[in-house]
């Protein structure tokens, strides 16, 4: 199995706080990798280690090896923007631009530096890719901001898609959602896999189950079990995975 | 049924209080306008001081005002944001900025004759620009300074980071994260902000006593490097330095008038700057 990122001996401190211990992981390419475990085992930390997210914290402090493919992510000899269009992120918390539709899209793209006649057909593509076209194809001038939670959500997945990352991080992408719009998300990422590397945290254990292809599950910092979907829900390795998965805990 | 009574008892101290300011505030405006107004025409705005300023006009004080402030403003803003924009997005949190804020903070409750003084040791005399328009501008600047940074950094915080990360997670640089998102909507907040820090300092007389105002000048200042009059030097010379209070006493009234009634128009432009942004959102 190809592995897209992988991790070496991560350990992350934010100042005396060891908040990843000695984390190895492989995310395979072309798969829905789920993040699970209870608040605050690190998660989400791993998360945002992949596209460099903890920058902008001070006392942050990384020791290790996060790999994409073979180029170091904390190497240097990439800039940080370079390594952040390979690795898009969605954010828990449906985040649009105050801008119009289009134009959210067509951020990422003016980064880029896409010749201009070719935007107007990427944002087209990436609202449908997103499944989002057909709802909003007559008010691509409108507020984003006035879409419904779940519709700024897949905005957001549409964004991510049109700089043509090859992995998409997502932290809790359904969590502020209804279950309608939390379907649809689903339905997208099943979609996306065929072209995407996914990572997706979430508190959802039968989201996890629904969507993903492995799941890691997480404890105090550590990897404690990564496997297959299957494995991970009926024949884990270990009692604390067992004790989670089926909701003793959490 | 005691606890409602303590409710009604805190309500009325709130109420009387707000009143009571209030009142004060009215009174204070309604005597100075009542006989204020009356002095105000064509020629006591357009015209020159004559007979020894106990005729004629505020022209000469109207406009240094309003040059002085320019002066500040152009000075003050752009060093005021670029100081919030690396405290609040670049430096972080370390013992180094938490004294330079510390320091800023302090700086702004420091009495404006310090700076008066201040103004007089480093611009006038060590940097020889001597007692002019300019170097009263540079010194109500460093007035404003720390108002302006502040209030901006305060504007810069209520930006959310969540809009921060969604435009680096795009691949954007820090800088284009802060130059596309997080100023255009800092920015009503950095505007009132500005608007009402300048026209706090147009109304200051001590920094600019002893750095270019002037008692008496018979024209407009043709340059920076001149002395000018400004309204509330002129105000404070009329109400007690010249030889007649009495006779002048209307024309100070006059003159507080158009101070009060720039600095309003200059508040009406923050809020209206504020609402304007308000609506685009």
């Amino acid at each position: 199995m190809n592995n897209k990122l992988h991790t070496t001996d991560l350990n992350l401190y934010f100042g005396q706080r060891h908040t990843l211990k000695n984390v190895n992981i492989g995310i395979p390419e072309k798969k829905i990798v789920a993040m699970i475990g209870p608040s605050g085992c690190g998660k989400t930390t791993l998360l945002r280690t992949f596209n460099r997210m903890h920058d902008l914290v001070h006392d942050v402090k990384i020791t290790g090896d996060v790999k994409i493919e073979d180029l170091d992510i904390y190497g240097g000899s990439v800039p940080v923007t370079t390594i952040r269009r390979r690795i898009g992120m969605v954010f828990q918390k449906p985040n649009p631009f105050p801008k119009s539709i289009f134009d959210n899209i067509a951020y990422g793209l003016k980064l880029n530096k896409t010749p201009k006649d070719e935007v107007r057909e990427i944002v087209e593509q990436s609202l449908k890719e997103s499944a989002l076209w057909e709802e909003v194809k007559n008010d691509l001038n409108k507020p984003a901001n006035r879409l419904s939670g779940g519709q700024q959500q897949r905005l957001c997945i549409a964004r991510t898609i049109a700089v043509k990352p090859e992995v998409i991080l997502m932290d809790e992408p359904c969590s502020a959602l209804d279950p309608i719009s939390t379907a649809k998300v689903e339905e997208l990422m099943l979609q996306l896999k065929k072209n995407y590397t996914i990572v997706v945290v979430t508190h959802n254990m039968q989201q996890a189950q629904r969507v993903a292809d492995e799941i890691a599950f997480m404890y105090m910092g550590e990897l404690l079990e990564y496997g297959p979907n299957q494995k991970i829900f009926h024949s884990p390795e270990k009692e604390m995975t067992r004790n989670y998965v089926s909701g003793h805990f959490g | 049924m005691k606890k409602q009574k303590k409710h009604i008892g805190g309500w009325i101290l709130l109420l009387g209080s707000t009143i009571l300011i209030c009142t004060f505030l009215v009174n204070i405006i309604f005597h100075l306008f009542s006989k204020g107004i009356p002095v105000l025409s064509w020629d006591f705005i357009f015209g020159y001081p004559t007979d020894g300023m106990t005729k004629g006009g505020i022209f000469p004080a109207i406009i240094g005002t309003i040059m002085v402030t320019l002066i500040t403003t152009v000075f003050a803003v752009p060093f005021g944001i670029c100081c919030a924009l690396y405290l609040n997005e670049y430096a972080g949190e370390s013992t180094l900025t938490g004294t330079i804020r510390a320091s800023i903070r302090n700086l702004s409750g420091i009495p404006s004759i310090i700076y008066g003084l201040f103004g007089l040791a480093l611009f006038v005399q060590s940097l020889k620009l001597g007692t002019s328009m300019l170097s009263a501008g540079l010194t109500l600047g460093l007035l404003s300074l720390p108002y302006i940074i502040t209030t901006t950094e305060e504007s810069l915080k209520r930006v959310p980071n969540s809009t921060r990360e969604a435009a680096l997670a795009l691949g954007a640089t820090q800088f284009e994260s802060i130059r596309d998102f997080v100023i255009p909507q800092a920015m009503p907040g950095i505007i009132t902000g500005i608007v009402l820090t300048i026209a706090r300092v147009a109304g200051e007389t001590a920094p600019i006593l002893f750095t270019g105002v002037a008692f008496y000048i018979t024209g407009i200042p043709g340059s920076v490097k001149q002395e000018f009059m400004a309204l509330p030097y002129h105000l404070y010379m009329l109400s007690t330095q010249h030889q007649s209070i009495e006779t002048v006493r209307p024309l100070a009234y006059g003159t507080v008038t158009v101070l009060i009634l720039i600095i309003f128009l200059m508040n009406l432009v923050a809020f209206y700057i504020r609402y304007k942004f308000r609506e685009n959102e």
